[in-house]
């Protein structure tokens, strides 16, 4: 129990996920929040990339987080654009009313 | 040991709650905070693992520049009358929430299977085993890394970001009618010729300007 290991670090990357993916399905708010969930699943993966290295010795896990950090951000500041345009032209973001495409 | 098991926990279970108060609050601008407080905690779980430049960008990043980020667009987007359709009954929403539920369940057994199928090596259990043992810290030895052998995908994700800064420029910017602005083109490329007229005046006749 005090044992901190590698199985405790992967649980709560597992844990983080999860809750993204309940974010993304039970989400009928905004579009904002699932954004945000997508956000708490690139931090999961960063959590596992993390533990990995730090357990097993290896830097490569850390330099993939950094490019992951890169791209969530890029993939926020874009996504928030859309986001921003759509409620410009549309006037809301509600998921349930986003269905121009009829899918 | 036992102070790392500790910090673990406080930081771990600060991060699930938060991160679960992301999915479940009912205010936007709540979900937000969470969100900063759970990155805030994972941070500190990076540090305390012994990743510390990792933590520290995390900080610096998540906290700093996305969080914000996220901040102003629902601060700026009117989604205030908005808040809380969860769970509204009339609607058909409320069909997606047991899928979710099972959906993301799954996933969660099945990377705890995945956790527990690993055969453990017995040099794996105690942290910190190539990273403390020589006098380099991790920042010195992640940049010795990233500048070398990784060079290359550290400058196709700059090219990611600038590319992405310059779609987020150009979704958003749009040029509006009727406003008054500096053109400074026109300053500059100003002529005497144009910009002054050399008027013979006449006495006791004055000149009118501005016609």
């Amino acid at each position: 129990m005090t044992e901190i290991g590698l199985g405790h670090y992967l649980t709560l990357g597992a844990v983080i996920f999860s809750i993204g993916v309940i974010g993304i399905f039970l989400n009928r708010k905004n579009i904002i929040v699932i954004l945000m969930s997508i956000e708490l699943i690139l931090l999961a993966v960063n959590i596992n990339l993390v533990s990995f290295s730090i357990y097993l010795g290896d830097l490569t896990g850390q330099v993939f987080t950094l490019f992951i950090l890169t791209v969530a951000a890029a993939e926020a500041a874009i996504g928030l654009a859309i986001i921003v345009v759509y409620y410009r032209n549309a006037g809301t973001i509600r998921v349930e009313e986003i269905d121009k495409l009829k899918g | 040991m036992l102070a790392h098991a500790i910090f673990f926990y406080v930081f771990s279970i600060i991060a699930v709650i938060s991160a679960i108060m992301v999915t479940v609050s009912k205010n936007t601008v709540h979900s937000v905070f969470f969100l900063i407080l759970d990155f805030i905690s994972i941070s500190c779980l990076f540090i305390m693992i012994g990743a510390e430049f990792l933590g520290m960008i995390m900080l610096i990043v998540y906290v700093g520049a996305v969080a914000v980020l996220f901040l102003f667009v629902v601060m700026m987007l009117n989604v205030a009358q908005q808040k809380n359709q969860w769970f509204n009954s009339e609607s058909t929403t409320s069909s997606h929430i047991p899928v979710g539920l099972i959906i993301s369940t799954i996933i969660f057994f099945e990377l705890i299977i995945v956790v527990g199928g690993w055969k453990y090596k017995p040099e794996l259990s105690n942290p910190n085993t190539t990273q403390s043992s020589n006098e380099i810290s991790n920042t010195h030895s992640l940049g010795q890394v990233l500048y070398t052998d990784y060079i290359h995908i550290f400058q196709i994700s700059g090219m990611i970001l600038l590319i992405a800064m310059i779609g987020a420029i150009v979704l958003t910017y749009r040029r509006r009618e009727g406003v008054k602005t500096q053109s400074y083109l026109k300053q500059i490329s100003r002529e005497r010729s144009e910009g002054i007229e050399v008027l013979e005046v006449q006495s006791n006749k004055g000149v009118k300007i501005d016609d």
